[in-house]
């Protein structure tokens, strides 16, 4: 009687725990691990498909912007995938609803609809972005990278930083 | 004064924590499991009326990719993120669908599209005063929250919905 006691205590704690570790994941801040070299160098500088034992960087997200979406050029954004709503993607906000955009491949500027972004990776060479899948609506979003916090010597914040030569009408 | 003051604090963090707990649970429900939702507008009109029906999604089947053509969805609005449309799907990724590019001028104008990989076509019952796929194409997986599955107000129109 005394063992099922202890062990109704514990899934209970245990569930209250998860109850409310799963809210605040939620609604106010999370973790996320970064697989992939398509933002180095801002996340995963020494990325490389060769070596497998290397752990990406783990960083911290917000969930707080998400109330008004409200996004300033050079945020770092997560987001679900169009094509595959199970796959997270991590980049990097260039272009806002109404900003023009020039296409690298094609020599025309494309105009952002409203409720969309351009999202690009820092790494340009190896990068599956915007540039192939075109805007993206911001309801795609689930939150905004803030800090680095894994591996202990990259602890930091993440820079927002816009590109050169994008935004140029 | 401090060691009378103490059961009381403790009394005032133990409800606290209760309260949280249920915020908490609350959230759960509502994010994970069901949802009650206000619906306003003409976009979906003979299966919802124009006035603020009260109805209730279901988030498990989006969530597990169950949806099937005919099911009535909620999508955050590819325009303005911070709206939630109901529309119903009419085409799943790989589908062919065709559609009128404008029902108010008579028919002869259909057009055909296969939704793209990850994509949906949503569109509203009412196909004249509906901003739904036709306007914006086929909209992402990813921004379908829940399946509507059944109605709870007005009284006499209580009852599942069907597809």
């Amino acid at each position: 009687m005394k063992r099922l006691n202890f062990l109704w205590n514990v899934s209970k704690n245990f569930f209250t725990c998860g109850i409310i570790g799963l809210t605040i994941s939620d609604r106010y801040i999370s973790i996320v691990p970064i697989r992939g070299g398509s933002m180095s160098p801002t996340f995963n500088p020494h990325w490389s498909t060769s070596v497998k034992t290397y752990s990406g960087d783990r960083v911290l997200v917000e969930k707080l912007c998400l109330d008004k979406y409200k996004f300033s050029l050079g945020d770092v954004v997560v987001f679900c995938s169009p094509s595959n709503h199970k796959e997270k993607c991590v980049k990097r906000i260039t272009a806002l609803p109404g900003d023009w955009v020039s296409s690298p491949y094609s020599y025309d500027a494309v105009k952002i609809p409203d409720g969309h972004c351009w999202v690009e990776g820092d790494n340009s060479a190896s990068s599956l972005d915007s540039k192939s899948i075109g805007p993206v609506p911001l309801g795609l979003i689930k939150g905004r990278a803030t800090h680095i916090i894994w591996p202990p010597q990259r602890i930091g914040k993440v820079e927002q930083t816009i590109p050169r030569g994008r935004i140029d009408f | 004064m401090f060691a009378r003051m103490k059961p009381l604090v403790k009394e005032a963090l133990n409800q606290t924590l209760i309260f949280g707990k249920f915020l908490c649970l609350l959230h759960i429900t509502d994010k994970y499991i069901c949802s009650p939702i206000i619906v306003h507008g003409p976009s979906m009109l003979p299966t919802m009326n124009l006035t603020g029906d009260v109805i209730l999604a279901e988030h498990i089947s989006s969530r597990f990719g169950k949806l099937s053509v005919g099911d009535v969805v909620l999508v955050s609005s590819p325009e303005n993120p911070r709206k939630t449309v109901t529309k119903r799907i009419l085409g799943l990724e790989g589908d062919k669908v065709a559609f009128l590019v404008d029902p108010s001028f008579g028919s002869g104008n259909y057009r055909t599209i296969v939704v793209p990989k990850g994509h949906v076509w949503i569109q509203g019952d009412n196909i004249y005063a509906s901003k739904d796929s036709r306007h914006f194409g086929p909209v992402p997986y990813g921004l379908i929250h829940g399946k509507v599955f059944c109605r709870l107000w007005p009284p006499d129109g209580f009852g599942w919905l069907d597809q």
